[in-house]
């Protein structure tokens, strides 16, 4: 059976299953109608022209996990920040794990998904947000609302500044032969509240795993969220990453995406402003090497005056690696006085491997900054010529030269311990020890 | 220390060297001067071992061994250094990590051990201290956002931790206020000794009034036309270039 009847058939056993009320139901049932109309994308889509899930689609997945797969902490310690306090909500094979987790309802909520959909002291919330930022008829978003059950729910209320980073980790084990998760997240971020969210999927072990979620974030009038998405998982593992995020007047929201594993990996990343005097902020980084596969696509949707978005995406790709970014900008006419700066730059390190670079922009106010900029290189030989001439061996003196051209996306990283992890994973990628610590 | 026997090399097919001569000796300071465009940056590049050059013809002697074929890292670790005049900028890397990687890059060459921390950042105070180089200065990302002369200082500053047994430094002087241009010669003359030698580039008689030279060659058209002491800088800068094309003419 392909997979697309299998997720259809499979949905009646699901709904019995679960306990939500009519309303998340109903959201359901519709999404399964745009899912059964639309199916998978394929690359005759514009949207889809350069990344292919052919490769993805053609398994039999388990789509729902068998509960309790224990892990050890000790096993699995190094993917989370265990050198500051932080928030954990931790997934095994999409089955929420209070072992791992640390979640919290003391003066912020830290929970589940699962449990702010059923329980009536959410229900304002829910009705509120839940499936209001995300985009209706995109078939992997709508597949994803048809199964939404569980996930993260983050709600830092109205002043509130979390002292601690979230982590959102998915582990899958591989105890299944190939394994298709959809976790939803739901974070709302309340008026002049500040928070930090770092979320990670992780396979732990070489079975295939498919991950399609959905992020949504509403960020309220003077918020501050800054989002970190680590994305460095095996081979075997595939993501595809649907963020939908809401800003209201006076918000900041910043969206670090760091690419350096996975097999393929789609990041469907879309901004919207409700207001004015929003700032949106994009980064990108991408460290890729044999069949690697890594697509960005971003839209910053200026639909209201005075606001300013900044993307900057770097990529570096080795053996036979793929990149793709297609940035959307769309600016409103009523959207005068934008500053929308996207940038996309990329170092091709073997012939073989490949990027695509698409800018898009759409335009329909006159009074508007908008620029961008795209640059397909390779390390220059004279530059090169500096370091060895210091004794630093070729291969090396690449790494040094690849590390400074990466540094900028690193540099707006607030975490200082992540911005080191990230950095011992960027040596890491690169192959060399640069005999200092990064 | 360095002997050079009519080198020739060609640059996107055009000939920029055309048969140069030289024999450098431990303890000696050679300057090398000539017109734009006569060859004189090549030249370094060539003895440092840049590939962007070729050399058709001749040979280059690193205390009696053939360097010819040698990669420019490994020139590196025999004991060559060229100061350049447009360095690189590393963002995200500091002047101090830059170093320590590229000492311990040559000590693994040589098969020892990286230099321990201590000793690292004592050897890091007293070369910093010699050049008028303040301990901020040395966690900067490497020459981003320097000033010209805070190049050039780095680059002496690398020379003087590295220890190199020659050093070519092409056209140190350029772009140098008159104070930066003496601290620059201080730290050169206070790095020199028996064991060393140095090879100055430049344009101008100027630098060679702060570092004075044992000899002097006027450079032109891809070869040395003239040798002599350090008056023979001194004449140039009176009488200019010219003079000594008319002469060769």
């Amino acid at each position: 059976m392909e997979l697309k009847e299998k997720l259809l058939d499979s949905h009646l056993a699901f709904e019995e299953q679960s306990e939500v009320n009519e309303t998340i139901q109903g959201f359901r049932t519709r999404a399964l109608r745009v899912f059964e109309k639309k199916g998978f994308p394929t690359r005759k889509i514009e949207a889809w022209k350069y990344t292919s899930l052919a490769s993805v689609v053609n398994k039999n997945y388990a789509l729902f996990p068998r509960t309790d797969s224990g892990i050890e902490l000790k096993h699995v310690k190094r993917y989370f920040l265990y050198d500051i306090d932080t928030y954990k909500i931790v997934f095994i094979d999409g089955i929420y794990s209070p072992f791992l987790s640390e979640t919290t309802h003391d003066g912020l909520d830290v929970c589940l998904l699962s449990a702010a959909l059923s329980k009536q002291k959410y229900k304002p919330i829910i009705d509120k947000y839940f499936n209001k930022a995300a985009v209706k008829d995109e078939s992997l978003t709508a597949l994803n609302t048809a199964f939404a059950k569980e996930g993260a729910y983050i709600y830092i209320p109205k002043n509130k500044v979390s002292e601690n980073p979230i982590e959102i980790v998915h582990f899958s084990t591989g105890e299944q032969k190939a394994l298709w998760l959809q976790p939803r997240n739901l974070i709302v971020v309340e008026e002049n509240a500040q928070v930090q969210i770092i979320e990670r999927h992780q396979s732990l072990s070489s079975h295939d795993v498919v991950t399609n979620t959905v992020t949504e974030i509403h960020a309220h009038k003077d918020s501050l969220l800054d989002y970190y998405k680590i994305q460095n998982d095996l081979d075997s593992a595939s993501l595809i990453d649907n963020t939908y995020i809401v800003q209201e007047k006076n918000s900041h929201v910043s969206v670090h995406t760091f690419s350096f594993g996975g097999k393929l990996v789609r990041n469907n990343l879309n901004y919207f402003h409700k207001d004015q005097n929003i700032m949106s902020t994009l980064k990108g980084l991408t460290i890729l090497k044999g069949k690697q596969h890594v697509d960005h696509n971003t839209l910053v949707n200026h639909s209201k005056p005075n606001c300013d978005s900044h993307q900057d995406y770097k990529g570096i790709y080795s053996e036979q690696s793929k990149g793709v970014f297609n940035g959307k900008i769309f600016v409103d006419k009523i959207a005068q006085k934008t500053n929308a700066f996207q940038q996309s730059n990329n170092i091709l390190i073997d012939d073989k491997a490949t990027i695509n670079s698409k800018p898009q922009l759409e335009i329909f106010a006159d009074d508007v900054k908008c620029s961008h900029g795209c640059t397909i290189g390779q390390l220059d030989e004279d530059t090169l010529f500096y370091l060895r001439s210091r004794g630093i061996p070729r291969k090396e003196a690449k790494a040094l030269l690849t590390y400074a051209f990466a540094n900028n996306i690193l540099q707006s990283v607030q975490i200082n311990v992540l911005k080191k992890r990230i950095n011992g994973q960027i040596a890491e990628k690169l192959g060399v020890n640069l005999g200092f610590d990064l | 220390m360095l002997t050079i026997e009519n080198l020739h090399a060609v640059v996107d097919g055009k000939l920029i060297l055309n048969g140069i001569d030289l024999d450098v000796k431990a303890g000696e300071i050679h300057a090398i001067m000539g017109p734009n465009g006569s060859g004189k940056s090549t030249l370094s590049s060539v003895i440092a071992g840049n590939k962007v050059y070729e050399m058709t013809k001749g040979n280059i002697l690193l205390n009696g061994e053939n360097i010819n074929e040698l990669d420019a890292e490994t020139r590196a670790h025999k004991g060559i250094f060229i100061s350049f005049q447009y360095p690189v900028e590393i963002p995200g890397v500091s002047v101090t990590n830059f170093i320590k990687t590229a000492i311990n890059a040559s000590r693994k060459a040589q098969g020892l051990e990286d230099m321990p921390a201590s000793e690292m950042l004592k050897k890091i105070r007293q070369k910093a201290a010699l050049l008028d180089i303040d301990r901020k200065f040395l966690s900067r990302s490497l020459n981003e956002g320097f000033s010209g002369g805070e190049k050039k200082r780095n680059e002496i500053f690398q020379m003087a931790m590295l220890e190199p047994k020659l050093s070519i430094l092409d056209e140190t002087d350029s772009g140098l206020d008159i104070d930066a241009l003496k601290i620059v010669a201080n730290g050169v003359n206070r790095l020199r000794n028996k064991n060393n030698a140095v090879i100055l580039i430049t344009h101008y008689q100027r630098l060679l009034n702060y570092i004075i030279p044992d000899f002097v060659h006027v450079i032109n058209e891809g070869k040395i036309v003239k040798s002599g002491t350090k008056d023979l800088a001194k004449e140039l800068e009176a009488k200019g270039y010219d003079w000594i094309k008319k002469e060769l003419n």
